[in-house]
């Protein structure tokens, strides 16, 4: 077991998904405040597209994936503020398409025959010296925004019509947690892959939420109660030879189960 | 000075008129109450106010200016105040939202700002603001662990803590047993004091013993002073709608 440390891939693995657990921590406390799971789910979906946008053009494959789901979040977030009534039809419809789009794109790539399935369910075993500098970059840049804008996002976050007679921009910040939520999405794919990222925004923040008294602490406990999942999950992964990303997944759900018993069963400790 | 002069207001959600044209004058430390049927366009009222709706027709000025450039003076308690119960929020850091002043802030202020969270002196006003509605108590406490009545408290709160000169409550005790309407409707009288109130209620008995002017909204506006409120002295603690109407000088009216 602890041999498996000395190999670059296993180290990599392990800083990736630390700093992948904080990151959709931070994001993650905000598409659930915000009620944004679906959105986030739609983004996460649509961003396939952007793997075959990249894979055919020759891309590195963050930048094309970002791009693309960061275009979705602005189009998501356009139609959202403008047309409240049908928003579920228009995540519906960006989420299948951005799929297609992806799917065909790689079909039209010359000779390349891609692993559909580690896009799907992750590959944190494949992660590389570059990819971690990037995933750095994105949490260092989502830590100054929070750090700079928090009273304006906690403001929007709980009550929208009344930050906006306060003179917060809520169009604007309301914008900006989608696109940050984008970019998390993208390099939480690479850990756990497009269909369980919505596991991964979502599981350790209901923990975190529960336990929290401001949204500052749900973010911090939820990144913390995150690298835990993932550190798990990523050494039962190397100990019976499982696919990474359900293995994560699924000690999540595991962890989520007892925390609930535990909390029917005792009054809860708050932070 | 008029606190809000409402002239000519005429309002329509689609092509179904909301509001026709509607007049109306609140002095300073005027406790006025807007009564009227569901879907009378109280709360649009309120919300043209406020600049949250787009005035279509007439004018609204607050201390005879754009409300726009005035919003500042106006504290505004929300209708559903059970929105986000589950949130991890403490009521300190709800009332301290009251500040959240971003309009107009100088640059060289603006990362000091940022960087230290949280403002000493805009903890200290938000305490005395809690203490103004009597909740300092549970300042640390989670929002979603107070009841429904001290909650609206701590809005009101969150109003005042931007030292407003009007405070605009949409149905305030909608959610809350009896004995804690009667100690929103003491608060605000204490408040009202120094601070001109508009309610907008269903509560027919508050427009009897705290309002003095009530306005009754149904598309078109009936508005009246009760200063003569003394006749109408509640004799058996109950009154319904259909007897202020009568008051109000409405033509047809049935014992209830």
């Amino acid at each position: 077991m602890l041999e498996a440390l000395g190999y670059q891939f296993i180290q990599n693995a392990i800083i990736a998904g630390v700093l992948v657990s904080f990151a959709s921590g931070i994001i993650g406390s905000l598409i659930v405040v915000n009620r944004m799971v679906f959105l986030a789910g739609g983004i996460a979906h649509t961003s396939y597209g952007g793997i075959g946008l990249a894979i055919y053009f020759g891309l590195p494959l963050f930048f094309g994936a970002s791009l693309f789901a960061c275009a979705a979040a602005l189009l998501m977030a356009f139609v959202t503020i403008n047309q409240r009534d049908k928003i579920d039809l228009f995540i519906g419809l960006i989420w299948a398409v951005g799929m297609a789009v992806g799917i065909l794109l790689v079909d039209l790539t010359p000779g390349y025959n891609v692993d559909l399935m580690s896009y799907l369910f992750g590959s944190i075993l494949a992660v590389s010296r570059d990819d971690i500098r990037y995933i750095s970059l994105l949490l260092g840049l989502i830590v100054v925004i929070v750090f700079l804008f928090y009273k304006e996002l906690l403001a929007v976050s709980y009550d929208s019509e009344y930050a906006s007679l306060r003179g917060v921009n809520v169009r604007f910040f309301y914008t900006l947690i989608l696109v940050l939520s984008a970019l998390t999405i993208v390099v939480a794919i690479k850990v756990v892959g497009l269909i369980l990222v919505i596991a991964l925004l979502t599981i350790p923040i209901y923990i975190a939420e529960k336990l929290s008294s401001s949204l500052a602490w749900m973010m911090f406990l939820s990144g913390i109660i995150s690298t835990l999942f993932t550190l798990v999950g990523l050494t039962l992964s190397y100990l019976y030879d499982l696919t990474s990303g359900a293995t994560i997944i699924m000690v999540s759900a595991l962890g989520l189960t007892s925390f609930l018993v535990y909390d029917k069963l005792k009054g809860r400790q708050r932070f | 000075m008029s606190a809000i002069s409402v002239q000519n207001l005429t309002f329509a959600y689609e092509k179904q008129i909301v509001l026709e044209k509607i007049s109306l004058q609140v002095k300073e430390k005027d406790f006025l109450a807007i009564i009227g049927p569901n879907g009378g366009g109280k709360s649009t009222l309120l919300k043209l106010i406020l600049g949250i709706n787009k005035i279509q027709k007439g004018t609204i000025k607050i201390f005879e200016q754009e409300p726009s450039k005035k919003l500042s003076l106006i504290g505004y308690v929300p209708q559903n105040t059970n929105i986000n119960i589950d949130f991890p929020i403490r009521v300190i850091d709800v009332v301290l939202m009251g500040h959240v002043p971003i309009v107009n802030l100088p640059k060289k202020s603006f990362f000091k700002k940022a960087l230290r969270w949280r403002d000493e002196g805009e903890t200290a006003c938000a305490m005395g603001a809690l203490g103004q509605v009597g909740m300092e108590e549970y300042a640390y406490k989670k929002i979603g662990s107070l009841s429904g009545g001290q909650r609206q408290r701590v809005m009101i709160a969150r109003a005042l803590c931007a030292h407003p000169k009007i405070l605009l409550l949409d149905e305030p005790t909608a959610s809350i047993d009896v004995d804690g309407q009667k100690q929103i409707y003491d608060l605000l009288k204490v408040l009202n004091k120094s601070i001109t109130i508009v309610v907008v209620t269903h509560d027919i008995s508050v427009v009897l013993e705290y309002a003095s002017k009530v306005a009754h909204i149904n598309k078109k506006l009936t508005f009246h002073d009760v200063s003569y409120q003394a006749n109408f002295q509640k004799s058996n603690g109950h009154f319904c709608e259909v007897e202020m109407m009568q008051m109000l000088g409405a033509q047809k009216g049935c014992s209830c």
